[in-house]
């Protein structure tokens, strides 16, 4: 479904991301890890249309998307969530996710239905009448993801939706995102929580300082040397290899 | 709208139709006329900068085009002004269209939209005062020909009317932003531009609409005023004050609400009244005016509709704040 | 005739740069947009007319006292007008100062009445005779005066441990905050600065122009444009982009005349905020 071949973003003399190729395959839930300020973010606001690269190609559903507007993305059905949340503070929670569902109907009423039924998926049900600036962390985290939803995606792209929920709410999101798989969505989301990482993933990515050290299943990553390595510091994998010898 | 709010604008409505059989002084029937004047432009300006989020300072450019088009055509042409005015809304929008490409393609937001806006306004109003179709700096003369294919009325009856049916009109397009997805489009544009965009909006396409409607309804508002006025040249149709009075009314009736310019036009007019009847020195009503501008914006940033608007805001229930993290600070 | 406008324009240009100047530092420090720029450079005017005309005392001596208490004024004025309501939103700032303006403008109309007022000096007519150009005095005076405050200001900001700060503060508003400069007393200290640069531009533009309630007016688009084409916070861009629009300006209305020589400065407004908004030396939009 979506294919990235060769993605190179510089900023100046910095390079953010570098010679990137990745894939998701229809109805896969994949994950992109890595430490902070491996280039997550950028890589998603490129595949998103928000960047363009200076290199390399993004291709949805064997068409290339590059230099398309984020706009034009999400009508070919690829929709991405901010990792700081972006509501429309001055709307009220209902009023959000119908912006979302207006993507697909011009009626009022049909999106509004829409955005009842979403808000219903996330859980937000009783909370439609608030206006989104008067929303907790958690609730700006599903009114960003009730909102994406709402444009009735084939793509999902979600950045860090878990960042700042406590454990009970992330067991609900973490519920929440394989339901919506379970409705024919794909899911691509850019995490820390590792929880949550290694409950959702079919595959995982690890990226590092702009590129990708490894790829798999989330228990294959985890114990690769690498990735430990990029997360721990250097002759971390050894100092644990020998402490488990032990 | 409720079904209460639907009652109550109807028996307005109503009562606005029949208010010339009861009032017979010319002079609050001129009154009801400006102000309804006032209310229809602000609602233009509420169009782009109220549901948008797009804050013109040169509004006044559509008025101006507006009035210019539909005068020459009448003077040099003879085209009658019944047909003229959708010549003027025609121009106004195209104006529009061309202000709202350049500025918007080139992703001016905030401020120096509103710089460049007014850049624009000042332009036009050199062209005018310097080229001979326009009369120059000496202006266009009209004939007084009352008759309804003239837009003229001999009567301050015929221009209330005029003016009813611009301000209905311009309700009526409020009302429609209200429920459509157009209107939702230029909240989200208005709330969070770049959110709006990742949701699936074309900002820029919804943008230069918005900124074709304001331009459209500017351009009958100028036909309106020439023909009432018989007189235009470039320091009236491009004034800056307009420009002005149109996003106070706005402002202080309340931004993006459909009565909003109405009630600021009400309101205004009346400080206006209170104003000269104090001390009838030019200059003074216009530094209340200002006053208040600076007042609302500090406390009442919803205008006085915000005072009205009893929203569900269930804010307080959650405890944090909305400085807490979350909404990145967007530019002007 | 071209010469002795471009040199008419690199006169008037200084001035121009001065209030360029001010705008630029407030918009590079501030991140505002001061609408009420060109109403406050006429209330200098004003202020220069009446010390004159009331005490005879010279507008080029008036700058003592006019820069000092006009940087007086834009400290107060921002530290407890516009800081405080505002709330620090972009969208409200620009509507606070557009009022601003609005009151500033309208006040003069009210207490000096429309009547438009220039100043006459014993000098104002003794005149450098060039041969192809007689380059009044007052010209003269007023040009040399704003380059050596330009390059005031140019020492402060570079040489003193306040420069230093505004610098700071400019650049990363939280990281001043960090190492203790009181970045609300910056700002208005900043704001200061430049409404004294108008105090001082109003005096030195009185012997050679004229003031009415709407002077201000003609100087906001002039202003803006300047900035925005020597870019938003550079000192420098402000200074060479004053003596561009004062030639464009001089040369527009030699050959276009009069009011269609106006043209000039909107366009380039129009075209330097469509293609290039940065300008040719700032950094931001």
């Amino acid at each position: 479904m979506l294919d990235v071949r060769g993605i190179t973003k510089r900023f100046g003399g910095l390079v953010a991301v570098s010679s990137v190729d990745l894939s998701v395959s229809e109805g896969e839930i994949v994950s992109l890890i890595g430490p902070n300020g491996a280039g997550k973010t950028t890589l998603f606001a490129i595949i998103a249309g928000f960047l363009t690269p200076d290199e390399g190609e993004v291709t949805l559903n064997s068409s290339s998307i590059n230099g398309l507007k984020p706009h034009k993305i999400c009508q070919r059905g690829m929709v991405r969530t901010f990792q700081i949340t972006q509501p429309f503070a001055g709307l009220t929670t209902l009023e959000n996710i119908m912006v979302g569902a207006y993507a697909n109907t011009t009626d009022y009423d049909i999106a509004r239905s829409d955005a009842e039924r979403v808000a219903e998926m996330v859980g937000m049900s009783s909370q439609l009448d608030k206006s989104a600036d008067g929303l907790t962390v958690a609730g700006r985290k599903r009114l960003e993801l009730a909102r994406a939803l709402a444009t009735n995606p084939k793509l999902l792209l979600l950045d860090e939706v878990m960042a700042g929920l406590n454990p009970t709410e992330i067991d609900e999101v973490v519920q929440i995102i394989k339901n919506i798989r379970d409705s024919g969505v794909t899911i691509f989301l850019i995490e820390h929580v590792m929880k949550a990482v290694i409950n959702l993933s079919d595959r995982t990515y690890v990226l590092n300082d702009g590129t990708l050290i490894a790829q798999g299943t989330p228990h294959s990553v985890a114990s690769d040397p690498i990735v430990i390595e990029a997360y721990l510091g250097h002759g971390a994998a050894e100092t644990m290899k020998d402490r488990a010898q032990k | 709208m409720s079904r209460n709010g639907a009652v109550m604008l109807l028996v307005s409505a109503v009562v606005l139709l029949l208010a010339p059989y009861f009032i017979e002084s010319k002079f609050y029937l001129d009154v009801l006329t400006l102000i309804f004047f006032t209310a229809y432009i602000g609602q233009s300006w509420n169009i782009l900068g109220g549901y948008a989020g797009q804050f013109s300072f040169g509004g006044v450019m559509f008025f101006g085009t507006g009035a210019y088009a539909s005068t020459i055509l009448l003077t040099t042409f003879g085209v009658p002004p019944i047909i003229g005015i959708f010549a003027a809304i025609f121009a106004g929008a195209g104006l529009g269209f061309i202000v709202g490409y350049m500025s918007f393609r080139s992703g001016l937001r905030g401020s120096y939209f509103a710089l460049i806006t007014l850049a624009f306004a000042e332009l036009l109003r050199v062209l005018a005062n310097s080229v001979e179709f326009t009369g120059g700096g000496v202006g266009l003369f009209l004939t007084y020909a009352p008759g309804l294919h003239n837009l003229q009325f001999d009567t301050p009856v015929g221009f209330y009317y005029f003016s009813l049916l611009l301000l209905a009109i311009s309700i009526l397009i409020a009302l429609w932003l209200e429920r459509s997805r157009f209107g939702a489009q230029l909240a989200a544009i208005r709330e969070n531009q770049d959110a709006a965009e990742a949701l699936g909006i074309d900002t820029l396409r919804c943008k230069i609409y918005a900124i074709m409607i304001m331009g459209g309804m500017g351009g009958a508002a100028g036909t309106f005023y020439a023909q009432k006025y018989l007189y235009l040249d470039p320091p009236i149709a491009y004034s800056i004050s307009l420009s002005v009075e149109m996003l106070l009314v706005t402002i202080v009736g309340g931004m993006g609400t459909v009565f909003g310019p109405l009630i600021g036009a009400f309101v205004l007019h009346i400080v206006n009244e209170i104003t000269r009847h104090f001390l009838d020195t030019p200059g003074l009503s216009l530094i209340v005016y200002g006053v208040i501008l600076v007042l609302i914006i500090s406390y009442l940033p919803n205008g006085l509709m915000g005072l009205f608007k009893s929203r569900s805001k269930a804010s307080d229930d959650a405890g944090l704040g909305p400085d807490e993290t979350g909404g990145a600070s967007k530019d002007a | 005739m071209l010469p002795a406008a471009i040199i008419n324009g690199v006169m008037y240009g200084s001035i121009y740069a001065l209030v360029a100047l001010g705008l630029t530092l407030i918009y590079g420090v501030l991140h505002i947009i001061n609408f009420a720029h060109g109403a406050m450079l006429m209330l200098a005017l004003y202020a220069a007319f009446f010390l004159f005309r009331i005490f005879s005392i010279d507008p080029y001596l008036a700058i003592l006292i006019v820069a000092p208490a006009s940087f007086v004024i834009g400290y107060v004025l921002y530290r407890w007008g516009i800081g405080k309501l505002s709330k620090g939103k972009d969208q409200n700032i620009l509507l606070i100062t557009l009022g601003l303006s609005i009151i500033i403008e309208n006040s003069a109309l009210f207490f000096f009445t429309g009547d438009q007022q220039t100043v006459s000096l014993s000098y104002s007519y003794d005149a450098l005779d060039l041969g192809f150009l007689f380059l009044s005095y007052p010209k003269i005076i007023s040009f040399v005066a704003s380059l050596m405050i330009c390059a005031l200001l140019w020492a402060l900001m570079s040489l003193t441990d306040l420069g230093k700060a505004i610098r700071a503060v400019a650049k990363e508003r939280q990281g001043a905050r960090l190492v203790g400069i009181d970045v609300e007393h910056i700002f208005a200290v900043t704001f200061g600065i430049g409404i004294a640069c108008l105090g001082a531009a109003g005096c030195m533009l009185l012997p050679i122009f004229y003031v009415d309630p709407y002077t201000g007016n003609i100087f906001v688009v002039i202003a803006f444009t300047i900035v925005v084409l020597g870019g938003m916070g550079s000192v420098v861009g402000a200074l060479l982009g004053g003596f561009v629009i004062g030639i464009t300006e001089s040369v527009g209305g030699l050959l276009l005349g009069e009011s269609l020589g106006q043209i000039g400065i909107s366009l380039i407004f129009i075209i330097i905020l469509i293609f290039k908004p940065t300008g040719l030396f700032g950094s931001r939009v």
